[in-house]
């Protein structure tokens, strides 16, 4: 691999990782506002207020970088980039055409994994490094819905990769069948489920519920590291949207998918993340109680017979 | 559905049987699952047309009877106070003078007019209950559906006679009378047929006429 095309892989996934998340934001304001009769953004950009997340982004330039006094500072400014980097990692690894992703390794559904594991961290280190009630008591939160909901994510994954035969990404969608659907149903559930949870989003916001915690670990930040946060929600929503659809609906595999393989890809992502906006829209948020239960009751004996499923199935050569 | 709600009333005391059958209604509305419903309820609200009112892109369509602003014909103002007087908070003010017209057939009786100098009312101090329009008695008061009138200081709001006037032009015309409504009161007198005078009342008639002056 010459220089020159890392440079031109890493440039692409910064730049996928940077508009991508900006669409789903933008997708999250439109569709909110007609579930809820209303218009949501229409002046910025002149055409639908496409570009009100830009114009967002440049107020959040002009704002204050405040730290506070009592803050561990270095873990305060620190903390945006551990919870925003590793899903540009994440989004690296995903494929997105037959034989193309921006880094192709051979276990890159491990690596997603581990990827998204570390980008919650930043939440907790947020919480912790800020002294400040609220956030702290958000990033606990976030660390017992993190305990919980990474066992079902795993589990479900490693469902489809025993039913793949491999740890790629790449060679799953490959061998991806049209009868997983079915087969995977109950694994498909749970990752959707856990990656709602995972990211922190409605109904599993109980980490940031701004009605209890303020905005919990996110309390102290201002300007662009609080930008960096929402970003890394977007960007969290990508990744996992993607990787449902490569892994569960077959990413690329469609008519013509030789040419517009990507464009399935991207396709099915963007379905997934409506439907994890859709969630947000209409569902009230779980009590810290409900969503313990939900994920040791439900999540995790549903992926455990998911994975006994599966291996069921292999071994019978489904 | 339709069969819990008498069930909710039997098994509920007398006294309250609506909030029950009404939380049972709110439980359960159908088969599916209350979070099912969730999504189905906002995915048939995305498919709908918006109710967002696009205002300064958009004018409203405003009923005719709404309380934007109060207008002034000032032609039909005899400066008789009233509104001033029955306003609740005293936001019309009025002055004017007295003007000797002389008269119009010779060793006619010379009459005096009320003329309008100023008629302002403080939009600030405004409520907007409309009582000065239904006391006036001449009509030079109306309701206009014209609502952009703010301003950046508060005592700009003190509209004078020019300005009340020009919001006239804004007085929509009065709404049409209901169906097999009775006429207007003018409407019945100007139809009324002049009255037949019988030949018998006439000597009386003048009679009567004299009685009130020789009262006063």
């Amino acid at each position: 691999m010459s220089v020159l095309e890392v440079v031109l892989r890493a440039a692409s996934v910064l730049a996928a990782f940077l508009v991508l998340p900006l669409l789903v934001g933008q997708a999250e304001h439109k569709v909110m506002a007609h579930m809820q009769g209303r218009l949501g953004p229409m002046y910025a950009g002149g055409f639908h207020g496409w570009a009100q997340l830009v114009a967002d982004g440049a107020k959040f330039i002009q704002k204050e970088d405040i730290v506070p006094a009592r803050a561990d500072k270095r873990l305060f400014r620190l903390a945006p980039g551990i919870a925003l980097v590793p899903y540009m990692v994440a989004l690296a690894t995903v494929p997105i055409h037959p034989g193309v992703a921006a880094i192709d390794v051979p276990a890159s559904a491990i690596l997603v994994l581990v990827a998204t594991g570390v980008g919650a961290l930043g939440t907790l280190i947020a919480g912790w490094a800020s002294a400040n009630k609220y956030a702290l008591i958000g990033a606990l939160r976030s660390a017992a819905q993190l305990v919980s909901y990474e066992l079902p994510l795993v589990l479900a994954v490693a469902s489809i990769c025993l039913a793949g035969g491999s740890l790629s990404l790449a060679t799953l969608t490959d061998r991806w069948q049209p009868h997983w659907l079915l087969w995977q149903l109950p694994g498909a559930v749970v990752f959707l489920v856990a990656a709602v949870a995972e990211l922190q989003r409605p109904p599993f916001d109980a980490p940031v519920a701004d009605s209890e915690l303020v905005m919990g670990p996110w309390t102290e930040y201002t300007g662009l590291r609080f930008a960096f946060f929402l970003l890394a929600e977007y960007a969290g929503i990508v990744v996992l949207s993607l990787l449902f659809a490569v892994l569960w609906l077959g990413g690329w595999h469609g008519p013509w998918s030789d040419q517009l393989g990507f464009v399935w890809t991207l396709a099915k992502g963007f379905l997934v993340a409506v439907v994890i906006l859709w969630l947000r829209i209409a569902w009230p948020r779980l009590r810290e109680d409900q969503l313990q239960r939900l994920a040791w009751l439900t999540l995790v004996p549903l992926a455990l017979l998911q994975l006994g499923l599966t291996g069921v199935g292999v071994v019978m050569g489904w | 559905m339709s069969e819990e709600q008498p069930e909710a009333e039997v098994a509920e005391p007398v006294t309250r049987p609506t909030p029950q059958a009404r939380g049972k209604r709110g439980k359960a509305p159908g088969i599916l699952p209350g979070i099912i419903q969730g999504l189905v309820t906002t995915a048939k609200t995305a498919m709908k047309p918006t109710h967002t009112a696009e205002y300064p892109d958009v004018q409203p369509v405003l009923p005719p009877r709404s309380r934007g602003v109060i207008a002034l014909l000032d032609e039909n103002c005899t400066s008789c106070m009233l509104c001033a007087r029955e306003c609740p908070d005293w936001c019309i003010y009025i002055d004017s003078h007295k003007e000797t017209l002389p008269a119009t057939t010779p060793g006619g009786r010379e009459r005096q007019r009320n003329v309008l100098d100023r008629f302002a009312i403080d939009f600030s101090l405004c409520m907007y209950c409309g009582i000065c329009v239904e006391v006036c008695p001449f009509d030079a008061l109306f309701w206009s559906p014209e609502f952009e009138y703010a301003e950046l200081d508060i005592r700009d709001l003190l509209h004078e006679k020019p300005r009340l006037g020009e919001w006239m032009a804004t007085v929509p015309p009065p709404p049409a009378l209901d169906e097999r409504a009775a006429e207007p009161a003018e409407v019945v007198a100007a139809n009324r047929p002049p009255r037949v005078v019988r030949p018998g009342l006439a000597a009386r008639g003048a009679d009567a006429g004299a009685e009130p002056g020789g009262e006063a």
